[in-house]
């Protein structure tokens, strides 16, 4: 009612108008008609009426809702305030939406990995089952999450209890290709209650179901929303028609909705296939059969009623007969107990799965709380700067005050201003969030792995920078609002042109203020420091071996349908074939070589010695070709390289790197010495010599110590193919050699697939994490630096002007220059030495939280403080220094006659 | 009848009569402002000389709570005038109003002259 009333208090007044006219007129009628003359009688009915103006306005201001009517007021103001200080606004608005949009960015991603749920059904009640193996598990891992065998799997999804629906799901890569250069799309396994479970409906054709999860079925696919329209261009006719994976054709059945991307946040799937069609693309080899193969992660939803204790005990009273069914007979005995002992436990699942969220959940935390340091740091800096434009403001706030202004209502104006600036400056950071989100998932995405989140702006993220833009307008705006109202009128008024001597409490706000500043962005630049030099260290490591100008190339002949027996000679043809490319240098095979991304270990003891007294070691194994030294760069200290004559009949050889001869044989003087390799997995030893020593190299890790690696001829392991992936070294630009490898391959067969991977690329790629905290916190360390010398700046400048007349009566009293210098100086140093005081102790306090992210050195690092300390106080002291000298440089004369 | 030489009570009413006096004029039908101040001079011996400007807010007052209702209409003399009635609400809000209003005469009456208690 009021509401209606205040928009349409125009059309009130015109009414109302009207209104007393008419009353004005009767009551003239009524005077004329006593024998009063018209114009008398007019006069006396407005007498009678009393002050028009005077009751208009009153029933205008009944109309009116004050606090609406002020705000409108007072934003027209303070946009005239703004706009007559474009330089004060410009830095302010830029300062906010940096700070704003930096927060809100990292935000973005954290809610996205971390905070937000699954978009799919009742979110909170799934669950996954988990195996517990605190003394590790032996067999193969080859993708993301390998939490369960098949085996396992189909045992807990036969007895459980506890979960209306449960499912299994592993991801793969799949080919789209039909040979030749790999076409890569990402395939997920799914067993039958996928869909099901998570409560998806498919946007077209149908779901894989429990019918289409039978052991020995034909595979299908499922593919997704973006997918489908990639490939399909969103046609209908997609469903049912067939797609190539690994030269397999398989049919299309249905197509999940738009918002559906699977659960592995930070992955979504092109392709889902029932988890009992792999056999098909693997063969004889298949991970449903293997029982060591760990390849799946199972998901249920507990029933109603279930709470996760129960469930738990549930579990843990199944585990037992689940382990004794699912057990791998070809396991040694000290295997199969270790196999026996685990348990089973749930752990939620409402976030979904995400190896994303593992890696980057404590880097992102942290640097947020570093984003969140910048902002309040230019915040600081934004008071200040109100604080100075409140002296200047001193005599219109006193006027105001004086003719009957109230404090409140002031108040309330100079927060109008702040608020305007905050949302002005969060609106823009919300823009620039967009790109800055988008731009560390592409700084996040590698060769080997597309990154994709859903970055949407949701309400969450919006009431975060909402959020942030009221608490930076109160802890910037507040207090110069309420030093700004705090004066006496009369003693501002008095003082005239002079300014009065209560500033120096203003001063010493301003100064801590600024001393804060310092203190904070000595945290940050230290922890930049940090960051960065782990960054350096890391990637100027030696990590044994040469990584510039080798390529290497994967090569799959399972796709192209070769029985494994015809596979070596083909293997062979190619790799002669590659060798002899134009512009390859050297080339050689391996498999699950140093820093390759797969590895391979077993137990090792020296032959020579009692197995018994000897306790086994794990050592990593590289199965090569003769020549991948040479190619590797990786020395030989002692012995010879594998020669062709080291072949399948030979007495087995190999060359160890000098950490496996330290800790094996206890001497790096092992050339000829035999060990054991003992594979406990499929439960067969056998004896090699050792013919040379090698230099040692990083194996899984740039980060771990040097492991212990032998390198063994791929031509001499019974049981294995010969190595399908070939490393080269070329002069020449790799992408030129690239081409002519892939033709070389495609000579021999085109349906041989390929697939290339720039080996320094590939090993700069494992230091994503380490490159997104160097470069983001070297980012925000350099804002802050910057934020807190203006701030310094500033300070000191206006406490020299404000100073102006009484330096100029010292000087014109005979002070020396240099003494005024050392004066101003000497306030600020004060400042910056309070500063980094301070600042030392909170970032030795704060660098704990990063030091599992540092790499060679500790989080109190002293060379590393040292430099943050001397850096930011040598820039402060420039700073101060301008100001300072402007100072000494007064001419006495000018600056009192401008009084 | 009035002695002539009481003064009228010119803008000493308490807070809040105006409003019931208005109400109190429209039971006995629509009016429009310039009847209703001189009904309420009239009515009161001229004892109460209501400003006719204080009447217009007051009006608007309680149109805005609802308590009269008003439509263009011909005055007497045939001016086109605003006439205002009284609603369902208002004259409920009438009935409390008295009561009060007369509840709060007495208490003061007792006070003033204990001796009649």
């Amino acid at each position: 009612m009021r509401l209606w009333r205040y928009l349409r208090r125009k059309h009130w007044d015109r009414e109302r108008q009207a209104e007393i006219q008419a009353h004005l007129d009767i009551e003239t009628d009524e005077f004329i008609g006593r024998g009063m003359p018209a114009e008398e009688a007019r006069h006396a009915a407005r007498r009678k009426l009393g002050n028009v103006t005077r009751i208009r306005e009153e029933i205008h201001e009944m109309n009116s809702l004050g606090f609406l009517e002020t705000l409108g007021q007072d934003l027209r103001y303070a946009l005239r305030m703004l706009r007559l200080n474009p330089g004060f606004t410009l830095v302010a608005v830029l300062s906010l939406a940096l700070g704003i949009g930096a927060n809100t960015a990292i935000f973005q991603l954290l809610d996205a990995v971390r905070l937000r749920s699954l978009p799919v059904a009742k979110p909170g009640e799934l669950y996954e089952i988990k195996v517990v193996s605190p003394k590790g598990r032996s067999g193969s891992f080859p993708n993301r999450y390998p939490h369960m065998t098949n085996a396992i799997w189909e045992q807990i999804r036969d007895r459980q209890e506890a979960f209306s629906s449960i499912f299994a799901w592993g991801d793969w890569h799949f080919d789209l290709s039909q040979g030749g250069r790999v076409r890569p799309a990402e395939g997920i396994w799914v067993s039958g209650e996928y869909f099901h479970t998570l409560g998806v409906n498919p946007q077209l054709g149908r779901l894989i179901s429990s019918e289409d999860d039978r052991r020995g079925c034909a595979p299908v696919a499922v593919i997704s929303y973006a997918f489908w329209q990639r490939e399909f261009g969103g046609a209908a006719s997609a469903v049912g028609s067939s797609v190539s994976l690994d030269t397999h054709p398989v049919e299309v059945i249905g197509i999940t909705p738009a918002n559906f991307t699977g659960i592995d946040v930070g992955h979504r799937f092109d392709l889902a296939v029932p988890v009992c069609s792999e056999p098909i693309f693997s063969g004889k080899e298949n991970k449903v059969e293997r029982r060591w193969a760990w390849w799946l992660a199972a998901v249920g939803r507990l029933k109603p009623g279930w709470t996760v204790e129960r469930a738990d005990a549930h579990l843990q009273a199944l585990a037992s007969s689940v382990f004794t069914a699912a057990l791998p007979q070809q396991f040694d005995a000290e295997r199969q107990k270790k196999f026996l002992s685990y348990s089973l436990k749930t752990s939620p699942a409402a976030q979904g799965l995400s190896e994303l969220r593992d890696t980057y959940e404590d880097p992102l935390w942290l640097l947020i709380g570093i984003a969140g340091v910048v902002l309040l740091i230019a915040c600081a800096n934004l008071a200040n700067l109100l604080l100075a434009r409140a002296t200047a403001r001193e005599k219109e706030v006193a006027v105001r005050l004086a003719i009957g202004g109230s404090r409140e209502r002031l108040v309330r104006q100079f927060l109008t201003e702040s608020l305007l600036l905050s949302v002005v400056g969060a609106l823009c950071g919300v823009l620039l969030a967009r790109f800055l989100s988008q731009a560390l998932v592409a700084f996040l995405t590698t060769s080997q792995q597309t990154i994709f989140l859903d970055l949407r702006m949701n309400v969450g993220v919006l009431l975060f920078a909402a959020g942030l833009a009221i608490s930076t307008c109160v802890l910037f705006g507040l207090l110069p609002a309420l030093r700004a109202t705090r004066i006496v009128p009369a003693a501002v008024m008095k003082a005239g042109g002079r300014g009065t001597t209560a500033g120096r409490e203003r001063f010493t706000l301003q100064r801590a203020l600024v001393a804060a500043q310092v203190a904070l962005s000595l945290v940050l630049l230290f922890s930049a420091l940090l960051f960065v030099r782990t960054f350096h260290k890391l990637s100027t490591l030696n990590a044994g071996f040469r990584t510039d100008g080798v390529l290497v190339v994967s090569l799959d002949g399972l796709r192209a349908g070769y029985a494994p027996e015809r596979w070596n000679a083909v293997v062979r043809e190619v790799f002669e074939r590659v060798r002899s490319t134009p512009g390859v240098d050297r080339a050689a095979r391996a498999e699950n070589f140093p820093m390759g991304g797969g590895w391979f270990n077993d137990n090792v003891s020296p032959a020579d010695s009692d197995a018994a007294k000897s306790e086994g070691k794990l050592s990593f194994f590289t199965m090569a070709s003769p020549g991948f030294f040479d190619v590797m760069g990786i020395p030989l200290r002692a012995g010879r390289d594998f020669t062709e004559a080291d072949s399948a009949g030979a007495p087995q050889v190999a060359v160890v790197n000098e950490a496996f001869a330290r800790k094996v044989f206890g001497t790096t003087n092992a050339l000829g010495r035999r060990f054991v390799k003992t594979d406990g997995v499929r439960h067969v030893a056998q004896t090699f010599e050792i013919v040379g020593i090698a230099g040692d190299t990083k194996v899984t890790s740039l980060r771990e110590e040097n492991e212990l690696m032998a390198y063994v001829p791929d031509t001499q392991l019974p049981g294995f193919p010969l190595s399908q992936t070939i490393v080269l070294h070329s002069n020449m630009p790799l992408r030129d050699v690239m081409s002519g490898v892939l033709h070389s391959v495609t000579q021999v067969n085109p349906a041989i697939s390929v697939d290339f991977s720039v080996f320094k690329t590939q090993i700069q790629e494992t230091l994503v994490p380490e490159s997104l905290m160097a470069t983001l916190s070297g980012f925000f360390g350099l804002l802050a630096g910057v934020l807190a010398v203006i701030g310094l700046y500033g300070v000191i400048s206006y406490m020299v002007a404000q100073r102006r007349n009484e330096i100029g009566i010292r000087i014109a009293l005979g002070a020396a220059r240099g003494n005024i210098l050392s004066m101003v100086l000497g306030g600020a140093s004060k400042l910056i030495l309070a500063g980094l005081v301070v600042g030392t102790g909170l970032a030795l306090l704060g660098a704990r939280a990063a030091s599992s992210l540092l790499f060679g050195l500790r989080p109190y690092d002293p060379v590393t403080l040292l430099a943050a300390i001397v850096l930011l106080a040598g820039v402060s002291f420039l700073a101060a220094a301008v100001p300072a000298r402007r100072a000494a440089r007064l001419e006495p004369m000018k600056a009192l006659r401008d009084e | 009848m009035p002695k002539r030489d009481t003064p009228p009570l010119r803008g000493e009413m308490l807070p809040g009569t105006l409003d019931m006096l208005v109400l109190q004029t429209l039971v006995l039908g629509p009016a429009h402002g310039h009847t209703i101040a001189h009904v309420i001079e009239h009515r009161s011996e001229s004892v109460l000389q209501v400003e006719h400007g204080s009447l217009y807010p007051a009006l608007h007052r309680l149109e805005d709570r609802r308590w009269i209702a008003s439509f263009w209409g011909t005055s007497e003399n045939n001016r086109k005038a605003r006439y205002y009635r009284l609603t369902r609400a208002g004259r409920k809000q009438l009935a409390t109003h008295t009561d009060r209003w007369q509840q709060l005469i007495r208490a003061i009456g007792r006070v003033l002259q204990p001796s009649n208690e």
